[in-house]
C-alpha cells in the first residue's frame, strides 16, 4: 500500500501560491501542432511564458547530410507542409548556389509563379485559422480554404500532389506548364480579388475583430530587429524588410510591386498586412503571368542528372541562400565537401526564430490574447521542431 | 561586402584582433574575441550590421565551428560572415545573446546538437531533444542506438510491465552486457567522419 497522503507532507515554504502555472499544450488546437506553452498565470494575465518545443523533431538536418543532395528536395517539402514550393525554392537557390548553375527564364517565372501561389494558400489559411483562434469558430476557414483547395488543384495538376509539391529541381523545375494549366492560373488570379473583398468585407472593420485584436501583442521595431524577426510579422512592426526587395533572388527585380507595412506591429497590423501581400502577390502573378517566356525549363547542366542523382557532386565549398517565404526568411546553409552528400545542411527555420519574442508580446495580456498572439506568428510545427 | 574590406576596418578600429579570410568570410581565431568584432560591426555607422540572420554549427572532426550571417536592415546590406572554430573537447564560445536577441534559440538548438557551450547565454538548454538525453547528434562521431537489439535494461522493464520477451533477444542482452557494449546502430561504410 502507498502511503496515505497528508496536508503537512507538502512544504509550502518558498512556493508563492498566488500564481498559478499552466502548460498550454502540446496536445491543444490552438498551438497549432505539438507545442507547449508553459505560462505562468496571475489571475488571469500572464507573467511568464516559456514556448517548449521538439515533439516532432526527427533531425532533419542529419537525415539530409546522409542523402544525396536531391534526395532532400521531397523532404524539404515537410517542413513547412502549408508551403511546399517555398521551401522547394529556399533549397534549389542554395544547391545553385553552390554549384554555380544557371537557371533557364522559363524555369525562373514558373518558380516565381508557384511561390507567389504559396504565399496566397499559407497567408489565406493563417487568417482563417486566426480568427479560428479567435472564436469565429470555422466560418472563416471553409471560406479560405473554398480558395485554397482552387489553388491546390493546381498544383495536383502539375506535380501529382496536392501538398508534398516536390516540383523544384536543381536548375529547373521537373515539368513545364502547359497553355491550359497558364489559363487556369489566370482564372485563379482573376477571381481572387473578388473573394478577398468579401473576405475583407466580413472582416477587416469588424467590431469584435477590432476589439480583440487591437493594441494586443505589440512588437517594437527596434526588438524585432534585435531578436532577427522576419516576414509578416517584421513588416506588421513598420520595418521595411522584404527579401525578394533587398537580395532580388531569381526575377524578382522585373516585377512591380508594394511592400506593405504596418503602422502599430499589433495582431490587428498582422493580420491586414497578410491581406496587403496577397494583393500584391496577385499583381506580382499577373505580371508573371503575362510576360512569361518560351523556352527550356532545365538548364542543360543538370539534365544528365535528373536520372543519376547521385552523381552531382557540387564543388568544395559552402552556400547561404534565402528567401522571403511566407512566414519570413527562409534560409539554407549548405556546406559540400565534393562528396555526392552535403557535409552539412542546415535550415534557418523562420517560424522557429520567430518564436523568440512569444513571451515579450504575451507579457501582461490575458491568456486568450497569447492564443491570437501565437497565432498571428504564423507558426508550422514541422518547420520549428524540423 | 568585400571581406578585406571589412578585415582591414576590424583591424583599425580594434587594433590587435587575429582574423583570417576562409571562403568569402571571416574567421575570428580567438573565441573570445566574436563579441568585441560583432559589436563593432553592429554599432559602426558604416556597417550597422544590426540583424543577425542565422547562427549555425557544423562538425569537421578536427574542430566545432560556429557560422553567423549578419546583414543590415537599415541599409539593405549584407551578408558579413563570421566564423569561430574551438577544439571539440572543450568547445566555448561567447554567447551573442546580450547582443542579438535572435541568437537565444539558434544558439540553444547548436548547444542542443553539437553540444558547444556558449558562455553568458540567459537559458542555456536542450531545445529540441529531451531532458537527460546524452550525447550531441548531430556531430559526425554520434552513433545511434539500434532500436531492434534490446539491452538488459529494456528486457528488464519490459518484463516488470509484463510483456514477454523471446528468448533470443534475452540472450542477446545478456551477452551484450558481458562485453560491456552498448546496443549502437552499425555505420554503413559510405558513412563519413
Amino acid at each position: 500500500m502507498n502511503k496515505t497522503f497528508e496536508a503537512k507532507d507538502v512544504n509550502l515554504a518558498g512556493i508563492n501560491s498566488s500564481l498559478l502555472e499552466v502548460n498550454i499544450g502540446p496536445q491543444h488546437p490552438s498551438t497549432h501542432g505539438v507545442f507547449r506553452m508553459n505560462a505562468v498565470l496571475d489571475g488571469e494575465v500572464i507573467v511568464s511564458l516559456k514556448p517548449v518545443m521538439g515533439y516532432l523533431h526527427r533531425n532533419h538536418e542529419q537525415i539530409a547530410e546522409n542523402m544525396s543532395y536531391a534526395a532532400s528536395m521531397p523532404y524539404t517539402d515537410r517542413l513547412d507542409y502549408f508551403n511546399s514550393m517555398s521551401n522547394n525554392l529556399g533549397y534549389a537557390l542554395s544547391v545553385e548556389k553552390l554549384a554555380g548553375l544557371e537557371v533557364p527564364e522559363r524555369a525562373e517565372y514558373i518558380r516565381v509563379i508557384m511561390a507567389e501561389l504559396t504565399r496566397l494558400i499559407n497567408h489565406i489559411a493563417v487568417i482563417g485559422f486566426l480568427l479560428n483562434d479567435l472564436g469565429a469558430f470555422f466560418t472563416p476557414v471553409l471560406y479560405a480554404f473554398r480558395e485554397r483547395e482552387k489553388i491546390l488543384d493546381i498544383f495536383e495538376e502539375i506535380s501529382g500532389s496536392r501538398m508534398m509539391c516536390n516540383y523544384l529541381r536543381f536548375g529547373g523545375v521537373k515539368r513545364d506548364l502547359s497553355p491550359a494549366i497558364l489559363e487556369r492560373i489566370r482564372g485563379v488570379v482573376t477571381a481572387f480579388p473578388r473573394f478577398l473583398d468579401e473576405f475583407e468585407t466580413l472582416l477587416t472593420k469588424n467590431e469584435i475583430l477590432c476589439m480583440r485584436c487591437q493594441n494586443v501583442g505589440v512588437l517594437s521595431p527596434e526588438l524585432a530587429i534585435n531578436a532577427s524577426i522576419t516576414g509578416p510579422l517584421l513588416r506588421a512592426s513598420g520595418v521595411n524588410y522584404d527579401i525578394r526587395k533587398v537580395d532580388g533572388y531569381s526575377v524578382y527585380p522585373r516585377f512591380q510591386f508594394k511592400v506593405p507595412l504596418g503602422p502599430k506591429g499589433d495582431v490587428y497590423d498582422r493580420y491586414y498586412v497578410r491581406i496587403l501581400e496577397m494583393r500584391e502577390s496577385l499583381k506580382i502573378l499577373d505580371q508573371a503571368l503575362n510576360t512569361i517566356p518560351a523556352g527550356e525549363i532545365m538548364s542543360k547542366k543538370m539534365i544528365p542528372f535528373l536520372k543519376s542523382p547521385r552523381n552531382f557532386k557540387p564543388p568544395v565549398g559552402e552556400a547561404y541562400a534565402r528567401v522571403e517565404s511566407p512566414k519570413g526568411e527562409l534560409g539554407f546553409y549548405v556546406v559540400s565537401d565534393g562528396t555526392p552528400q552535403p557535409w552539412r545542411y542546415h535550415v534557418r527555420a523562420p517560424s522557429f526564430i520567430n518564436l523568440t519574442i512569444l513571451e515579450d508580446m504575451c507579457l501582461g495580456q490575458k491568456v486568450a490574447d497569447a492564443i491570437i498572439i501565437l497565432g498571428s506568428v504564423d507558426i508550422v510545427l514541422g518547420e520549428v521542431d524540423r | 561586402m568585400d571581406t578585406e574590406k571589412v578585415k582591414a576596418d576590424l583591424e583599425k578600429a580594434l587594433g590587435p584582433v587575429a582574423l583570417k579570410s576562409v571562403r568569402s568570410s571571416l574567421l575570428v581565431e580567438n573565441a573570445q574575441d566574436l563579441p568585441k568584432v560583432a559589436k563593432f560591426l553592429k554599432e559602426d555607422a558604416a556597417y550597422r550590421l544590426d540583424y543577425l540572420s542565422s547562427v549555425t554549427a557544423s562538425d569537421f572532426i578536427d574542430y566545432l565551428e560556429t557560422v553567423y550571417h549578419l546583414y543590415s536592415m537599415e541599409k539593405k546590406t549584407g551578408p558579413v560572415t563570421l566564423r569561430v572554430r574551438v577544439p571539440r573537447t572543450d568547445p566555448k564560445i561567447p554567447s551573442l545573446v546580450s547582443l542579438y536577441r535572435g541568437a537565444e534559440f539558434q544558439e540553444r538548438d547548436n548547444f542542443d546538437l553539437f553540444g558547444i557551450v556558449y558562455e553568458g547565454h540567459p537559458d542555456l538548454r536542450r531545445i529540441m531533444m529531451w531532458e537527460g538525453f546524452e550525447g550531441f547528434p548531430m556531430r559526425k562521431d554520434y552513433l545511434q542506438e539500434d532500436s531492434e537489439t534490446l539491452e538488459s535494461v529494456d528486457v528488464e522493464w519490459l518484463e516488470k510491465n509484463g510483456v514477454k520477451v523471446p528468448e533470443a533477444a534475452k540472450a542477446k542482452a545478456v551477452e551484450l552486457r558481458q562485453q560491456g557494449k552498448r546496443a549502437l546502430a552499425e555505420r554503413r561504410v559510405e558513412d563519413k567522419g
